[in-house]
């Protein structure tokens, strides 16, 4: 079956947030209300009840000319080859067929791995059910024939949803069309990165300036794991699972770049 | 609007301004995408400060609070001047041919015929020239000195693009920018839209910042058109249903005018004092008698009329003259309903102090608001201890408040109508919660209560009440097809109603038709028993265009809109004198040798062909049947540039300090600008609606906007020693509030007058019930307002910050 994704097109994006509350709706998530710190993005990050999120970046280059307010909408990739799938010890993260990576919450124990692996930071933990969350790209209604909860939503077409080599084709005419109207430097983002995302980004402006890795990485320890250490040493995995000093050691190692985490885990 | 939604995706240019329609009317940039996808349409954005329509627009230029008309008048002048309008549109179709008696004169921002002690005109001084037998003298050149169009040069040649620059704040490359992008739509192959808000209205000159709008599209031969227009965006669902159906004081349902106890004392005085000569207004006997018969169907309209109230003549009831009355203890009782003034209020404080010398108050709504608990302890907290209007504890109030819950839309059926003027009938979703109730079996509980009350009664003061023709079914849930059929009118006969009417064109003077609403008439037309007989509720969604034409995305058969399903009013001016669509793709309405034909329904006659006499009277509700360069607000026939009643720097073009034909409420709380020298201002935010009632109470969107912040530049910050995220104090000389500070690089400070003046912005949904709370922004907003409709200034007023 051919991938089916979401395209998102920050020049036709006004930031309303109308896909943040669908996607709390459909997914029947508690609004996390924090303090309003000083810019429009209710939250710096994704967390385990906000799925998706808009951030809110400022930029100005040269004071003469306008301020840039690049509006972008955050959520899980869905890699073509996801990495957090391959460190789940439980097999709790699986594809489908049409490219969404979605897990068994059932099979998750909030090891946390996943979160690690992450090029893009997104699986959060969830400490009150012991679990990692993050975007499903509404695997639930796509297989019933509906659009995302997000793509339904949105008032100005910036979100579509379809057949990932159409949309990709939209978005190469997008991109020359921008190009050619003010933004010279306007690129997709998704096409190639990390063999390829199942969302794509028509950007007006070098991924950078939207808070986006402009060569994302899977960490080298994740590839390390993933190819040598699970295969053959799958015996690991009942000692994390009773919360041993390994756990704690190959968390911390494996935490490499990304600093902290959230606590907790399979205490 | 003169347009409507989807008719965006016609446009060349769009001009938002005084509108920040990304985030208030997000289904706005739908359209104005496609436009400028499709079209390679330019998007213009106008805004004190960039917001995320600037972030989604071609061009942004800055402009200080208040500054429109300046802004307005230097490309009225770069127009004049470079013979960028649209001469063929202009000759035609307005009235810039028009000669003006010599009475008229301006002279350092007053026109002929002030009373500095009335602060009024007599507005005789600025009449057309007219021959013995009544016909407008024209100068079809437009070369005589006293031609509007000369006048209107003369007017704005003090105009140029250094001083308007110099008062507006805007960057002189961007303002350039901007005239020559949207100028470039007087091309007669082009057209341009303008969007408007409350940006635009919400200031003491208000109505003549719309009023240049609407003269800049008619030099341009912007109206009537595809893809161009006047366009109010309402910022409520329903705002243009509410005012079609005279929400405000001066108006009866339909718009015509409310009657004045001295000036009409019987319904023959009133049609001889508010019917025009020539103009379709000429039927308006026929819709005020046929509204009378619809409220009183036994009477004849005659008598009906005396039991219409009657203002007291000149008397001034709109908001703020109401809670001043309020305050003052002229009033006794207060309904309120869907309404929430202690946040929406101007000056809030003092409309918190008014309502607390009520005996007593009614409010509707779906929750307790700020203003139907305005008496408890947590209203009565404030941000510092200054206390202007003396506000008590809540032992000392006595006001007796009732309470009645309201449903919300999904759970009841009706119909709104939006800005496009259509409107659309709404199934019922689901029952209401608990004990609330639909707005509509309120008002009709209430009514049958009041007529029970009366019962029996043979004085005649209670006719009004016992003769109230109420026929909407049984029980407490009132028939909605038997209201729009009233709505739309019926023939009466013998005190009873019989056949619906076809719509207003068949509304007779004499007592034989009944209408409740003369515009929307023609809603209703017929009883079969489908569903669809109310037009509202019909759902085509196929946009077929009219034989050999392009179709423009006016949809005829979904829902209905009023007038008579015109989907672009004035669409005379679509079309060439000789009747030939200007652009042959965005054909609206052209003449087929026979009649009037496409893809819209007429604003003309019929039949009356483009050579008959008054063929190209494209303005049919206006007696002289053309549109209105020259006009007669109250401030006079062009709008001058007047400052804000409270601001930051003198005004450079005349020595009136502000608006010369407003009233003044409180001289007193007039703020300086060595108190106060920041110009402040309210708006609201994609994520909360109006004074927050829905949407505060709604944790998905209060985590949205969680607090009231201000947003501010980099620069005050840096002066006041304020870090984004800071707890902030906002002063006015009507009270403080506190808010979290937003330092931004998309505000800046203006460079007026050669110096930096600060601005800042504060949202106002805010108050102290729900998930997300904060203090009421109109705590610091004043009580003064526009020259002709009274709407309060909350746009451009003064204040200080500080840190908290
Ligand atoms: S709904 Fe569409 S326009 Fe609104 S924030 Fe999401 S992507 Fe942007």
């Amino acid at each position: 079956m051919a991938n089916l994704t979401n395209l998102y097109d920050v020049s036709k994006c006004t930031a309303c947030r109308g896909c943040q509350v669908a996607c709390k709706d459909w997914n029947q998530l508690p609004a996390v209300i924090e303090p309003f710190r000083g810019n429009y993005q209710t939250h710096e990050d994704t967390n385990a009840d906000t799925y998706t999120i808009i951030k809110f970046i400022e930029h100005e280059d040269d004071p003469a000319e306008d301020v840039t307010w690049n509006f972008i909408k955050y959520q899980c990739m869905h890699c073509l080859d996801p990495a957090c799938m391959k460190v789940c010890p439980q097999g709790a993260i699986s594809q489908t067929n049409w490219g969404a990576v979605i897990k068994d919450y059932d099979k998750c124990i909030g090891c946390q791995y996943c979160t690690y692996a992450c090029p893009f930071e997104i699986p959060k933990y969830r400490k009150r059910d012991d679990i990692v969350t993050k975007c499903t790209l509404c695997y639930d209604r796509v297989e019933e024939g509906l659009t995302p909860a997000c793509a339904r939503t949105c008032p100005t077409g910036a979100l579509q949803f379809g057949d990932r080599d159409e949309l990709l084709e939209r978005a190469q005419d997008r991109v020359k069309f921008l190009r050619a109207n003010g933004f010279p430097n306007a690129t997709i983002y998704g096409k190639l990165e990390l063999g390829g995302l199942n969302k794509l980004y028509v950007l007006t402006d070098t991924p950078d300036k939207f808070d986006l890795p402009v060569n994302p990485k899977v960490p080298g320890q994740i590839t390390f794991w993933q190819n040598w250490v699970q295969p053959y040493f799958g015996w690991l995995i009942p000692l994390a699972l009773a919360g041993s000093a390994v756990s704690f050691v190959t968390t911390r190692i494996l935490a490499g770049k990304h600093g902290e985490h959230a606590e907790g885990g399979h205490e | 609007m003169t347009n409507h939604w989807i008719d965006l995706k016609n446009t060349d240019c769009a001009l938002i301004m005084g509108s920040n329609a990304a985030e208030n009317h997000p289904i706005s940039f739908k359209w104005l995408t496609e436009a400028r996808d499709k079209r390679g349409a330019k998007i213009i954005n106008v805004d004190p400060r960039f917001t995320r329509t600037s972030a989604r627009s071609d061009i942004y230029a800055p402009l200080r609070s208040g500054t429109d008309i300046a802004f307005m008048g230097g490309m009225f002048k770069y127009i004049l001047e470079n013979k960028l309008y649209h001469e063929e549109y202009v000759k035609y179709y307005t009235n810039a041919t028009f000669l003006v008696k010599d009475s008229f004169d301006f002279e350092d921002g007053l026109f002929s015929g002030y009373d500095p002690n009335k602060r009024s005109y007599d507005t005789n001084k600025w009449a057309f020239e007219t021959t013995e037998d009544g016909q407008y003298v024209k100068d079809m050149t437009m070369e005589h000195p006293r031609c509007v169009l000369q006048l209107l040069k003369k007017h704005y040649e003090r105009y140029d693009i250094d001083t308007v620059c110099k008062i507006t704040g805007t960057p002189k490359n961007k303002y350039l920018q901007v005239i020559k992008t949207y100028a470039a739509t007087g091309d007669p192959a082009k057209t341009g839209t303008i969007l408007y808000a409350m940006g635009t209205t919400q200031h003491t000159v208000g109505t003549e910042n719309v009023r240049s709008f609407a003269m800049l599209q008619l030099l341009l031969g912007n109206i009537g058109r595809a893809g161009g227009g006047v366009n109010a965006l309402r910022g409520e669902s329903n705002v243009q249903g509410s005012t079609d159906w005279a929400l405000l004081f001066h108006i009866l349902p339909g718009y015509l005018a409310t009657p004045e106890a001295q000036k009409h004392p019987t319904l023959a005085a009133y049609n001889q004092k508010e019917t025009p000569k020539t103009g379709y207004w000429v039927n308006k006997p026929k819709f005020l008698a046929s509204m009378l018969k619809s409220y009183w169907i036994k009477d004849d309209p005659e008598k009906s009329y005396y039991y219409l109230p009657k203002r007291i003549d000149g008397k001034n009831y709109s908001h703020i003259a109401m809670f001043e009355a309020m305050y003052n203890k002229e009033i006794e009782g207060l309904i309120i309903w869907g309404s929430n003034p202690i946040v929406g209020g101007p000056n809030a404080n003092k409309e918190q102090a008014a309502l607390a010398n009520l005996k007593w108050m009614v409010a509707v709504d779906l929750w307790q608001t700020e203003t139907s608990e305005f008496w408890s302890y947590k209203a009565l907290d404030r941000a510092t201890d200054k206390d202007e209007y003396k506000i008590k504890k809540p032992k000392d109030i006595q006001t007796e408040v009732f309470f009645l819950p309201a449903c919300n839309s999904y759970e009841k059926a009706g119909s709104v109508s939006n800005s496009g003027r259509w409107m659309q009938y709404r199934w019922q979703a689901c029952n209401p919660v608990g004990e609330s109730r639909a707005d509509l079996e309120i008002a009709h509980e209430l009514t049958l209560k009041i007529k029970e009350l009366y019962q029996g009664s043979s004085k005649p003061q209670d006719e009004p009440i016992t003769h109230l023709y109420w026929d909407y079914g049984h029980g407490a849930h009132p028939d909605l097809d038997k209201i729009a059929q009233e709505i739309n009118g019926f023939e009466v006969i013998n005190g009873k109603p019989g056949a619906q009417v076809a719509n207003f064109t068949k509304l007779k003077d004499d007592g034989t038709t009944a209408c409740g609403n003369w515009i929307y008439s023609g809603c209703y037309p017929a009883v079969t028993g489908k569903p669809e007989d109310y037009l509202a509720r019909r759902r085509d969604n196929r946009d077929v265009p009219y034989e050999g034409t392009k179709p423009i995305g006016s949809y005829l058969n979904w829902s209905w809109c009023w007038p008579i399903n015109r989907r672009i009013i004035y669409n005379r001016c679509s079309a060439t004198p000789e009747g030939k669509p200007w652009v042959e793709d965005l054909a609206s309405i052209f003449w087929n040798g026979e009649k009037w034909v496409g893809n819209d329904i007429p604003d003309f006659g019929a039949t009356k062909a483009p050579s008959d006499p008054g063929g190209t009277d494209a303005f049919i509700m206006r007696p002289e049947g053309v549109g209105c360069i020259y006009s007669k607000c109250n401030e006079g026939p062009f709008p001058e540039h007047y400052e804000p009643w409270e601001s930051p720097v003198a005004n450079i073009l005349n020595s009136q300090s502000f608006n010369p034909v407003v009233v003044e409420w409180e001289p007193d709380k007039r703020g300086t600008p060595d108190k106060y020298p920041i110009i402040g201002t309210t708006y609201r935010v994609s994520e909360h609606w109006q004074s927050g009632v829905m949407t505060r109470m709604q944790p998905w969107l209060a985590e949205l906007m969680p607090d009231v912040f201000v947003e501010m530049s980099e620069e005050l910050a840096k002066e006041k020693g304020i870090r984004n995220g800071d707890n902030v104090i906002i002063m006015s000389t009507r009270g403080d509030i506190k808010a979290v500070a937003c330092v931004t690089k998309r505000f800046k400070p203006h460079n007026v007058h050669g110096k930096h003046v600060h601005q800042i912005g504060v949202l106002w949904h805010f108050g102290f019930n729900g998930y997300a709370t904060g203090d009421p922004a109109n705590r610091l907003t004043p009580h003064i307002g526009d020259g002709n409709t009274m709407i309060p200034e909350y746009k451009a007023w003064l204040c200080d910050v500080r840190r908290a």
